[in-house]
């Protein structure tokens, strides 16, 4: 049963999301997705999943159009999915998962053993190997991911949709999971396989489609190159072009190292793997990378919000590890996360309550316990009209303001005292061109008064329009440091995890 | 997560916000309009009245022949609610049929004022705990143990009137502080739930009490129940109206209104005007942002839950220095729910002090006017109970209240649970 997919278009508000996407996807087929974060890639599968409606075009199975309004729909039209973040419930066991939504009964009692053996059929069918009685909250990730197959498989699935499901597994269950999918395709089942990993592409995929902002820019064959594929999935479309001369004081002393720096996460994988790196004064650092390689721990750990294992970081010849996140940004750290919503911003309070979150305690704005309201709201105006804040009023609560405009906040505030340092994670994620410009315009205005700056950005583009440097970041570590002159094939086949020395030669 | 022994890799179980469904429920109370509030009232007024009718036998008899003489039936059924708010009314507002002095004819305000004393200071306790994000429902220990140290320092020192008063309140304060402290403490360095930590010390609290009223140096030894040792009458709060002629003497308002006068004062001006406030309120309400903006989570619910059991102390503290127990000691009901009907003042009046002022008043005149209606109408003062229950019902949800008054709705709670998965 084949899955066929004309012209679909969704819109929200202004943005297409997917822009007349045409796919075709046979039985017995792994068909890769191949694109960057926000091309579009998970809008597509949510609207074949019945999870949002189309603006347009239509949606094929077996040959017969098919409307989708739910998941139900999705499920009895023989299409399941399997999301990057588990749909499972932790303290059932992996029989009650899978019967979840499907529930048979006997008598008035639930049939468990009719789901046990539903589950047990299943996995041994496919190899899944999967204790039915498990709880879910116990087993590791891999497993748990194949437990969210098996319920697909359970549901009759002959299309199976796998959002990223790489992105939380380790190299073992990667090729688990592999093997996993190569004897679904024996078995005639349509696999369409989204994932920004050219590794694994060329590895499974036997057809690919590459996304780019919400476009199909192009099909490849797997045996295309690495390289070949990073061009269709980063394009060479216009750079944004940044006003900037070049960095002056190429030669000066770094103001700002990192060494041998390693971060643990609770499970105690070094997501962090013994980094350095130099910034000099008056230069932009670019850390270029897909998201989760290491770069958000990197931040937090120069802000202090964990604690590394190992390693030093040192601003103005003064060590940063062991102080707090307080005392870091008191030393002139100034730091913008890279989600401003749930790092940077508290959406309930006011603009003006924002633009002070980390100066409240300090005068003008606090002395001795007591905050300056008329301060305050002096600062709150000023900013607003210096950083163009559009509000209706600087009273308004900052979770009602647009993507960019809360963007805004947050360089506003820390740009807003005197910084020695500063760390920008995706300044300009889901904002609008307008603001965006004017961003990238105030970081290059900071690097110009001699400060260092760390740009840490999953857009290349913006990477390289921005930075000096640019620092390739894969699995934890900086794979390579290069001139911003490089070109962004060979960027992005470092930003996949291609050997360095063999892109540096080309 | 919460073995771990420093406070830098505590802190992120510290700063976990609270379980999605409570912390939504809360968001959507305290974001609620005023509008709802105010209808929440009515309607609980409204189901009230049915339970005054239902629960009286006559009245119920001339239902029995409702559609041969439906007159009857609703005659009965007004004059019986008529009869039972106008008493509930005379008996926490104004009496008009009472003889004309002055003493007598604030009576029932003063009542209601002295019901609503240790409802606002308790409302403000648990309000700014939910500013700062977390649920404190120890209110019932921090009290208990603000009344004990209250008064073994009441009954210790025989100092002169204001200085005894004075140091009796400040112990409670102390007592109550402490033991809210502790909670915070455990949640910061632990991440230990607040719900659950408080709970707890709520059996530990009324335990404690319990045997330490028949220790040989608290026990009233003239007594057989179960009673302290009075505290000095230096040490009582004193009554506020007695100078009053004509019968000044018998109103109970004391000088704890003022204390929770200047509480309000107090958290408004702690809420808006201090940089700890607003630490507390950044912590309440995104942790993770208030952390990367340099703020210490842990430092935040450890203040939040040392003032919120402060004020809880004082409401020990004016339960055995004021008049609410004729013998001014600790009994094992010294408590009187007040640490739980103190969540419902807190979640009545938004968690802001201005609030709280209205949510505690309107309760202390449904208590005392439930008094006078039980006396003089026989309707059992349960209703009341149950109608301040409903009002924190209808608070509790804001749709059902839209939707019975046909208001446009913020509409935003339906996606916003949509939008949050298992773990949300």
């Amino acid at each position: 049963m084949a899955l066929e997919l004309r012209g679909i278009t969704k819109r929200f508000g202004s943005l297409v999301a997917n822009d007349a996407i045409d796919l075709e996807v046979r039985p017995g087929e792994i068909h890769c997705l191949l694109g960057e974060n926000g091309a579009g890639k998970s809008t597509l599968m949510n609207i074949l999943y019945g999870l949002y409606q189309p603006d347009e075009g239509e949606i094929r199975v077996g040959g017969s159009p098919l409307r989708l309004d739910g998941p139900r729909s999705a499920i009895n039209a023989g299409i399941g999915m399997v999301h990057q973040h588990f749909m499972l419930v932790p303290v059932f066991t992996v029989a009650e998962n899978v019967m979840l939504g499907d529930e048979r009964v006997k008598g008035p009692l639930l049939d468990q053993g009719a789901a046990r053996r539903h589950v047990r059929e299943v996995s041994e069918r496919y190899g899944l190997a999967v204790d039915p009685d498990a709880t879910v909250g116990d087993l590791p990730v891999g497993v748990q991911q194949r437990v969210e197959i098996v319920k697909a498989l359970t549901r009759n699935a002959k299309i199976l949709i796998l959002d990223e499901p790489t992105a939380v597994l380790t190299p073992q269950e990667t090729r688990e999971l592999f093997t996993v999918m190569g004897r679904l395709r024996e078995a005639g089942t349509a696999i369409v396989f989204i994932t920004h990993k050219l590794k694994e592409v060329k590895a499974i995929a036997d057809r690919i489609t590459v996304i780019r902002r919400g476009k199909v820019v192009g099909t490849a064959d797997p045996s295309a190159s690495e390289s070949e594929l990073a061009a269709l999935m980063v394009g060479r479309q216009v750079r944004l072009k940044v006003e900037k001369e070049p960095a002056r004081d190429t030669g000066a002393a770094p103001a700002f190292s990192v060494r041998d720096l390693t971060v643990r996460n609770l499970a105690g994988q070094a997501v962090v793997d013994g980094v350095s790196l130099d910034i000099r004064p008056g230069e932009v650092l670019g850390v270029a990378g897909v998201q989760g390689n290491g770069q958000t721990e990197l931040t937090q750990a120069v802000l202090g919000l964990i604690e590394p294992e190992s390693g030093s970081i040192v601003l103005d010849g003064a060590e940063l590890t062991g102080r707090s996140p307080r005392e870091r940004l008191r030393a002139g750290l100034g730091f913008v996360p890279e989600d401003r919503g749930h790092d940077g911003l508290v959406g309930t309070a006011s603009v003006a309550e924002n633009l002070i979150l980390d100066l409240y305690d300090r005068p003008p704005f606090g002395r001795r316990g007591t905050m300056d309201v008329r301060e305050v709201r002096r600062n709150a105006a000023q900013r607003v009209e210096e950083f163009d804040i559009r509000t209706t009023s600087i009273e308004q609560p900052v979770g009602e303001l647009s993507g960019g405009n809360q963007q805004k906040v947050v360089v506003a505030r820390e740009m807003s005292r005197p910084l020695r340092m500063l760390v920008i994670s995706q300044p300009t994620r889901g904002v609008d061109v307008g603001a965006m410009e004017f961003i990238h315009q105030r970081i290059i205005r900071e690097r110009d008064q001699g400060r260092p700056v760390l740009l840490v950005s999953t857009e290349l583009d913006e990477v390289m329009a921005l930075s000096d440097r640019v620092a390739v970041m894969y699995g934890g570590k900086i794979v390579a440091v290069v001139p911003a002159d490089t070109s962004t094939e060979k960027i992005g086949l470092l930003m996949a995890g291609a050997n360095p020395e063999d892109v540096v030669d080309e | 997560m919460s073995e771990q022994p420093t406070e830098k890799k505590a802190a992120p179980a510290g700063e976990k916000a609270p379980p999605g469904g409570l912390r939504r429920v809360l968001d959507e109370i305290l974001q609620g309009s005023w509008l709802v509030t105010a209808l929440a009232v009515v309607l609980a007024l409204f189901f009230g009245a049915i339970m005054i009718i239902v629960s009286d036998e006559e009245v119920r008899g001339t239902f029995s022949y409702f559609f041969a003489a439906p007159g009857d039936a609703l005659s009965a059924s007004w004059t019986a609610v008529s009869e039972a708010y106008g008493a509930l009314f005379r008996g926490a507002v104004w009496n008009p049929e009472s003889s004309w002095n002055v003493a007598t004819a604030i009576a029932p305000f003063s009542e209601t004022l002295t019901e609503a004393t240790p409802l606002l200071l308790g409302g403000l306790a648990i309000g700014l705990a939910f500013r700062s994000g977390l649920f404190n429902i120890g209110g019932q220990g921090q009290l208990i143990m603000g009344a004990i140290c209250a008064t073994l320092v009441g009954f210790t020192v025989q100092g002169p009137v204001v200085v005894a008063a004075v140091l009796a309140v400040l112990a409670g304060i102390a007592g109550g502080a402490l033991y809210g402290a502790l909670v915070g403490l455990l949640k910061a360095r632990t991440g230990a739930h607040e719900v659950i930590v408080t709970i707890m010390l709520n059996y530990v609290a009324v335990s404690f009490l319990v045997w330490l009223i028949t220790t040989d140096a608290v026990k009233n030894h003239e007594r057989n129940e179960p009673l302290s040792k009075s505290v000095s009458e230096a040490a009582e709060l004193p009554r506020l109206l007695s100078w009053l002629p004509e019968g000044g003497g018998s109103l109970r308002l004391h000088a704890g209104l003022l204390i929770a006068a200047a509480a309000v004062f107090f958290c408004w001006w702690l809420l808006n005007r201090s940089t700890l406030g607003f630490e507390l309120r950044a912590v309440g309400a995104n942790p993770t942002a208030a952390r990367t903006a340099g703020m210490s989570v842990g430092r935040s619910q450890i203040m939040a839950m040392l003032i919120s059991g402060g004020l809880m102390g004082i409401v020990g503290a004016t339960q055995v220095l004021g008049t609410a127990n004729a013998n001014n000691a600790l009994t094992p009901s010294i408590d009187a729910g007040l640490g739980f009907t103190a969540i419902t003042v807190a979640l009545l009046g938004r968690a802001s002090p201005v609030g709280t002022v209205f949510a505690a008043i309107l309760f202390g005149a449904l208590q005392a006017g439930g008094r006078a209606m039980q006396a003089s109408s026989g309707v059992s003062i349960e209703i009341v109970t149950v109608i301040q229950a409903l009002i924190v019902l209808f608070v509790a949800a804001p749709p059902l209240v839209r939707g019975l008054f046909r208001l446009k709705g913020a509409g935003g709670s339906k996606a916003a649970l949509a939008s949050k998965g298992w773990n949300g």
